[in-house]
């Protein structure tokens, strides 16, 4: 049921990307570039996902385990650290230079986009990095 | 700054942000967990046991969503105007700033916000204050 359940939120969620425009890395600069010829369609895009967002977000928030039965597994840290900042803003250059994020990624993969291939794979080695540099750390 | 009239689209955005918060909400709401997917796809690849399936559930998934979305009507339009060099090391900076940030786009900006999550509204700030300084440098200091 679990596995049912995840697998029918991911087309949800990709239609949803498409539908928005956010698979398309043009129009996601579009709205990046405030100083250009601005596109605000992503700020409704963040304003439609959050007001539905916040009406099951707080509903899970009240809940100790989901409607599956399972534990709730909300993020429960608050500290501000540099791992977040730093991190989000490796993340947002990227993002800024190719106007892609994970999402969009790979709808970009399964719409069979080589230049979508080609940043999801990276996107990937660059995940894979992480873990390596982490299990290094510890 | 000029407002781009010819390709904004309010309406239709706002229904795809929907669409994404109500997958968001599903995910949460039955399962638990949370629908971020820097976090679910390299989640996978700590390979720890009974966190494995409904990662790949839910990639497939999305995975699967250009094609189920053809069945009803043709796909919009794409452009990557990108060259491959520069995308190659954006997929790398993606990579790992959203490992490191721990959330994207999804995790922090849709999921985190919805939660009424302090770090996820400062990581999307800085997200985004990065987001815009760099397509400034791009394509009005560079000229790209």
């Amino acid at each position: 049921m679990v596995l049912l359940v995840s697998f029918l939120a991911g087309p949800i969620f990709g239609i949803g990307l498409i539908v928005a425009g956010m698979a398309n890395p043009a129009k996601v600069l579009g709205f990046l570039d405030l100083a250009g010829n601005w596109d605000p369609s992503l700020a409704l895009v963040m304003a439609g996902g959050i007001a539905m967002g916040l009406a099951l977000f707080t509903l899970a928030k009240r809940r100790a385990r989901s409607l599956l039965g399972l534990p709730m597994r909300l993020p429960a840290g608050t500290r501000l650290d540099r791992r977040l900042i730093l991190g989000s803003l490796l993340f947002g250059t990227g993002w800024g230079l190719a106007g892609i994020c994970p999402g969009p990624a790979l709808v970009l993969v399964g719409a069979g986009n080589a230049k979508g291939w080609a940043f999801a794979a990276a996107m990937l080695a660059g995940m894979a990095l992480f873990e390596l540099l982490e299990r290094r750390r510890s | 700054m000029t407002i781009d009239w010819l390709h904004f689209t309010p309406a239709i955005s706002a229904l795809g942000g929907a669409l994404i918060g109500l997958a968001a909400g599903i995910l949460v709401l039955l399962t638990g967990r949370i629908a971020g997917i820097s976090g679910i796809a390299g989640g996978l690849l700590q390979r720890k046991t009974g966190e494995i399936g409904w990662r790949v559930a839910f990639l497939a998934g999305l995975l699967a969503a250009p094609a189920m979305y053809r069945i009803v009507m043709p796909l919009p339009e794409t452009r990557v105007d990108t060259g491959w060099l520069v995308l190659v090391l954006a997929g790398l900076l993606v990579g790992v700033g959203t490992r490191y940030g721990a959330g994207c786009t999804s995790g922090h900006g849709i999921c985190g916000l919805s939660r009424l999550s302090p770090r996820s509204l400062a990581a999307v700030l800085s997200f985004m204050a990065a987001g815009f300084l760099t397509v400034f440098v791009t394509r009005h200091l560079l000229g790209g």
